[in-house]
């Protein structure tokens, strides 16, 4: 059973929660190092709750296309397939 | 056409370096606090693998990896000399064309003995060794499965590839194994990781490690480079040590440290490895290493094989050193010595610096690690012992670390 858009977007949202220290308004535009602030340890670790939330595997070279929130959720989507 | 400059027309033009300002005013920061550059240190003169001249003074190295001190063994020397005589200063040719030398054969015969390896191809460098393995074995729609703290030259291997690269959190056994369980069905799989993890000197849970990914199928590429010459029954590695060397599929290793010159190498039991020879790119298209320093490494290697006291003394001064820094109140980077790598936690890299430098106005070299290179963002003093340190010099290192840490202000 596959997701949808707005589904996905929701979960990803909660799981961002406990990295966005500074409580940033999020949107699809939203850039995750240039507005959240995202380091490359954050980004590890944020990478690692995602792939273990659905249970997918978000590698670097996919991560390297993926610069905003609504990318990601792009991704997400199409990774469950 | 219109958009076209006319001749006498020049667009402004983008500085291609304006990327490395933030790196230049870091470095100019901390340097007009008066601290020596910690890159930008000449050995004058070098006297023994554990002793130079840095700066007119007599300075105890301890950072330079050279595990085995086989820098200056006799034997090591005098094979390298008689090989300039023979065959002179350099081949001028890559090892598929007219760079392979009887000695290049000769060292790769040595890697299979002291390895109990069938096949055992050279490199230039370590670099390259791991550059050139991991970017042809995996190609387009494999995945690498990989330690997120793996060297420069494993994750450069990643990039230079067409793989899917997918890192896990350092040394987590099910942080592999969910990844490799979710790789999809038929694809190859290949999984990276290091005996030895040069920045904190901690080792894998090999062991463990490697049966997961032997349960996903994967092929096993190990980065022994920290542990050649002292780890392991036969000093093949941490592999040996703890029983899983026979589900290695390839062992990278490197003769930059414990053998004392310089060059990789990759060995393997697979039965098809031959062909890397023809299609492994940082092997084909690059010169092959010099006559002696090949002859230098294959006379290093063979002693290696029957080094056992150097190798227990190695361990007893990791075991004194560690013991030392820690009763004198340093943070240790391991618990245990668990390698010859002993590294000392800074609280920045400010202060690391001026440990350093402190350090270096004792009379000791270490070595200086931040970030990016470190796990973790931190600042570490990294020390590596060798087996020509005598335990007089070890006591010397303790000594010159407390004064320096009182210096520095990092001991209290
Ligand atoms: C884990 C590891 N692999 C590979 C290398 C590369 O070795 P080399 O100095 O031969 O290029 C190093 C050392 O720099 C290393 O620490």
């Amino acid at each position: 059973m596959t997701m949808d858009r707005a589904e996905t977007s929701a979960r990803i949202a909660a799981l961002i929660e406990p990295f966005n220290k500074k409580g940033i308004e999020i949107t699809d535009a939203t850039r995750f190092t240039d507005d959240l602030e995202f380091d490359s340890l954050t980004v590890m670790d944020f990478v690692a709750e995602i792939e273990d939330g659905f249970d997918i595997i978000i590698s670097m070279n996919q991560q390297a296309e993926i610069e905003n929130y609504g990318q990601l959720v792009d991704a997400v989507v199409k990774l469950q397939g | 056409m219109t958009d076209m400059l006319s001749d006498n027309e020049t667009q402004g033009a983008t500085d291609l370096f304006s990327k490395f300002d933030p790196l230049i005013e870091m470095r100019k920061g901390l340097l007009s606090t008066g601290v020596t550059d910690p890159f930008g240190l000449v050995m004058e003169k070098v006297i023994s693998p554990t002793v130079a001249m840095c700066n007119g003074r007599e300075t105890i190295l301890l950072g330079t990896y050279n595990y085995m001190g086989m820098t200056f063994d006799p034997d090591v020397i005098a094979a390298g000399k008689q090989a300039l005589d023979d065959f002179g200063a350099g081949t001028t040719g890559s090892r598929v064309l007219n760079g392979t030398y009887a000695g290049h054969k000769a060292v790769e015969e040595a890697l299979c003995d002291f390895y109990d390896m069938k096949h055992a191809m050279v490199f230039s460098t370590g670099y390259q060794a791991n550059l050139g393995i991991i970017s042809t074995i995996a190609g387009k729609g494999d995945y690498i499965v990989l330690d997120i703290d793996s060297h420069a030259s494993i994750w450069d291997g990643c990039k230079m590839g067409d793989a899917e690269v997918v890192p896990f959190k350092h040394n987590d056994i099910e942080a592999m194994e969910k990844r490799l369980r979710r790789i999809p069905e038929g694809a190859g799989k290949l999984v990276v990781l290091e005996g030895v993890y040069s920045m904190l000197g901690d080792i894998a849970p090999l062991k463990e490690m490697i049966a997961v990914a032997k349960k996903y199928g994967a092929m096993v590429l190990v980065d022994e480079a920290h542990s050649m010459g002292f780890i392991g029954p036969n000093g093949r590695g941490v592999a040996e040590d703890q029983g899983c060397l026979d589900d290695v599929d390839f062992v990278i290793g490197t003769f930059s440290k414990s053998v004392g010159t310089v060059g990789g190498f990759c060995v393997s039991n697979h039965p098809k490895f031959e062909i890397m020879r023809l299609v492994c790119r940082p092997y084909v298209f690059t010169a092959s290493l010099p006559p002696s320093v090949v002859a230098t490494a294959a006379t290093s290697v063979r002693k290696l094989m029957h080094a056992a006291d150097k190798r227990a003394h190695l361990w007893e001064n990791s075991k004194v050193l560690h013991k030392g820094l820690t009763d004198a109140g340093f943070q240790l980077g391991t618990e245990e010595p668990q390698s010859a790598i002993i590294a000392v936690i800074m609280p920045d890299l400010e202060r690391g610096a001026m440990m350093w430098e402190a350090l270096l106005h004792e009379g000791l070299y270490v070595n200086l690690a931040r970030p990016p290179a470190t796990p973790a963002n931190m600042t570490l003093l990294r020390c590596s012992l060798c087996a020509e340190h005598s335990a007089e010099q070890v006591q010397q290192i303790i000594g010159m670390f407390t004064r320096a840490g009182k210096t520095a202000g990092i001991l209290g």
